[in-house]
């Protein structure tokens, strides 16, 4: 069970985390909602609980409920740049089809 | 494909449901925007990788260009390329000539409003249309940089725009299809931008501003989440090209080039200029290359640092003058925040720092911090910092008065009260049967009504006739948050109303706004005095009034000839005083016809007494 950041994600996430000025990671989760059945969770985390999962990818600790593991096992997450526009992506071998704007999907 | 941003803990948003709010710093020469992106407050570039967009608007046959684009044109296109509309955004025409030639555009001259348009080749065009083009830009570069719509922008103003000013700001966002949370002071917004709102629960910061073309120093108060403008100065024609200007004419006098300077050859010098000031910045001293004359000089910091030496004092004597405005000492200020590319000029900070006793906030960049501060705001009004209750509250920039008797300014509400505000006060007639009032509602410190900004004139009719002095109209005066003020009028008795709905409107008085604030300090004490005649001039009137409505009853009754001659001698030669007689004359006639007419008050006194008790028994007389 692993999820992985790119490098270039992992930068990123420091860079925030650095200015944020506290938290102790990444989380990455999904919830039930969205054009297709379900949307990515990404937010920086002040606490873990004890349930959660924790990864260490690229230096960036990474935290999962045990729920969303389920559907995100594998997943790569990426920064990436689409003209002005900038942020991170999911490339998530579970999901089998996504919404047309990428931000949900199903399993 | 959507790209997603780092949400605070729990704060995930549905998908398409996300709360991007962006600061807009809406500025004169240059703009900027800036959005909270997964946790970081940046200002956005565009796609050259340009943060500052300036605030040039070119009018081509079929197409609007605005920033670089649109300022590449404004030599050889000046009438259809606008800049500088921020100097006229909320002005009527008559402010328009006041302020000169420093706007070199044709005004449509028929046209019906008190709004100015500018003749182009789409047509005319208003400072609020020619700003909205500008807002549509920035929103759509934050829509393409997050990948979504906006929910709403936080625009910053001057401190010292007054209510016109502040709806024709909100008046363009609208136009630009924008959902403005609030306006925000640049100051404030500074003073964000460096977490100071944060930091401490009460304090003095002053806000130093620098630009290109303009200065402004602010002092702020902070108490208890609400910033408060204490006094705001500086000099709408002095910035950082004044600096490179300072450096062209010691080039033309060190090269030796006399006669005549074509604009092209100036062109050359003030660039050349402008590259030695941002030079120094860094370096303690730079090459001057003059291609065109094949000359080339060294400049170094201390050098150029005599050459700026009389500007930058300049600056600090607004900042003593704003200091003794805002009634404090310089000793109270905890902080100061640089704003404005040209605090960069190392003798800037270093003077700045000396004069205020303290090492001035300047690690942020000073042309964005403005819109920072903004976006953080923003963010926080969006919802998205749930840790964050702070809402910063707008106060009122400008006192809102009313005019009494004799064109006096009667504040009702006076400045910065934090919105929203209401309050009321209670008025009189002036006259025996009056029924109607006329309400003029004006804005400003002065003491009289024609130094102040007028904002509306209405009626309240239908007084039903009583005895001057004796009926109560009440009036309030109210602001809402979001600056729209409403006044009503109440004569208690009857229960007779009026109010009135204020979209300020755009510019009735001469003269500048923004030196309405500093003239009613300068002019306080010529002020008190035309108060205080004018105050005598109504009580004159008044006694006249008075004497008037007596003698026509029963002053040939109660008064022998002489008597009754003496008392209309002493009135006619007060009404011919009131024109052109000083206050203390004034006091003087007054007094002196109480004193002849002291006898006659005796006797009407005794004779409505007598009616009243004669032929009645002592029982029935109530005391």
């Amino acid at each position: 069970m692993a999820i992985n950041l790119t490098e270039v994600a992992a930068d990123r996430v420091k860079s925030f985390l650095q200015s944020r000025g506290k938290g102790i990671g990444l989380r990455i989760g999904i919830k039930t909602t969205g054009c297709s059945g379900m949307a990515y969770v990404l937010e920086f985390v002040d606490e873990v609980d004890d349930t959660d999962e924790v990864f260490e990818s690229q230096g960036v600790k990474v935290i999962v409920d045990p729920k969303s593991l389920v559907y995100l096992d594998g997943t790569k997450v990426d920064f990436a740049k689409d003209g002005l526009n900038e942020g991170f992506q999911f490339i998530n071998p579970n999901a089998k089809d996504e919404c047309g704007c990428g931000e949900s999907f199903t399993v | 494909m959507a790209l997603l941003q780092i949400s605070e803990p729990g704060q995930t948003t549905a998908p398409h449901h996300r709360n991007y709010a962006a600061g807009i710093d809406l500025g004169t020469t240059n703009s900027l925007v800036a959005i909270n992106r997964s946790g970081q407050v940046e200002t956005l570039p565009d796609s050259n990788n340009q943060h500052l967009l300036p605030s040039v608007v070119h009018y081509a046959e079929d197409s609007i260009l605005v920033g670089y684009s649109a300022l590449q044109l404004q030599a050889s296109d000046p009438l259809n390329t606008l800049s500088s509309v921020k100097r006229i955004m909320g002005r009527g025409i008559e402010d328009i000539k006041s302020l000169g030639n420093i706007l070199p555009y044709e005004f449509d001259g028929n046209n019906d409003s008190n709004v100015p348009r500018i003749i182009t080749r789409q047509g005319s065009v208003s400072a609020i249309e020619v700003s909205a083009e500008i807002l549509k830009i920035l929103s759509k570069r934050a829509e393409q940089t997050m990948g979504e719509a906006l929910s709403g922008v936080v625009i910053t103003v001057p401190a010292y725009f007054d209510d016109a000013q502040r709806q024709a700001t909100r008046d363009a966002a609208k136009l630009a299809g924008l959902n403005v949370y609030r306006l925000l002071n640049e100051p404030t917004a500074a003073a964000v931008a460096y977490g100071l709102d944060q930091q401490t629960e009460e304090g003095t910061i002053a806000v130093y501003d620098l630009g290109g073309g303009t200065f402004d120093i602010s002092i702020l108060n902070l108490s208890k989440g609400v910033f408060e403008v204490l006094a705001t100065g500086g000099n709408s024609s002095l910035g950082g090209d004044d600096m490179d200007h300072a450096i062209a004419e010691w080039l033309i006098k060190q090269a030796g080039i006399e006669g005549d300077i074509d604009p092209f050859m100036l062109r050359q010098l003030l660039i050349a200029s402008r590259k030695a000031k941002e030079d120094l910045t860094l370096q303690e001293t730079t090459q001057i290359k003059l291609k065109e004359l094949d000359y080339s000089i060294s400049l170094d910091r201390e050098q150029f640092n005599h050459l700026i030496e009389d500007l930058v004092n300049k600056t600090l004597r607004s900042c003593r003058r704003a200091i003794r405005d805002a009634k404090i000492e310089k000793e109270d200020i905890q902080n100061v925040v640089m704003v404005g590319g040209s605090t960069r000029v190392p003798l800037v900070v270093e003077q700045v720092g000396h004069f205020f006793g303290c090492t001035p906030l300047c690690d942020l960049d000073p042309d964005r911090v403005v819109a920072i501060g903004a976006a953080l705001q923003a963010d926080v009004l969006a919802g998205n910092k749930p840790d964050q209750e702070m809402l910063l509250l707008d106060v009122l920039p400008l006192s809102l008065c009313i005019e009494t008797m004799g064109g006096l300014s009667e504040k009702i509400i006076s400045r910065n009260s934090p919105l929203p505000v209401a309050r009321a006060q209670e008025f009189t007639t002036f006259k025996d049967g009056q029924t109607a009032m006329a309400i003029h509602v004006v804005q400003g410190e002065r003491e009289l009504v024609t130094d102040c900004r007028s904002l509306a004139h209405f009626e309240l009719r239908g007084i039903p006739p009583m005895t001057a002095g004796s009926a109560r109209i009440k009036v309030t005066y109210q602001v809402d948050a979001d600056g729209l003020m409403s006044v009503i009028a109440e004569e208690l008795r009857s229960g007779i109303k009026a109010d009135i709905v204020i979209k300020p409107s755009y510019g009735l008085t001469d003269g500048e706004v923004e030196s309405m604030l500093r003239d009613s300090m300068s002019h306080a004490k010529e002020d008190i005095d035309s108060r205080m005649l004018a105050e005598q001039q109504v009580e004159a009137r008044r006694v006249i009034e008075a004497i008037d409505s007596a003698l026509s009853q029963d002053g040939h009754e109660l008064l022998a000839d002489d008597e009754y001659n003496s008392i209309t001698t002493a009135r006619d030669e007060l009404e011919k005083l009131i024109p052109e007689a000083t206050t203390e004359q004034l006091k003087k006639a007054i007094k002196n016809i109480e004193v002849i007419s002291d006898n006659y008050v005796a006797k009407r006194m005794n004779a409505s007494v007598q009616k009243v008790l004669s032929g009645k028994n002592i029982n029935e007389v109530e005391i």
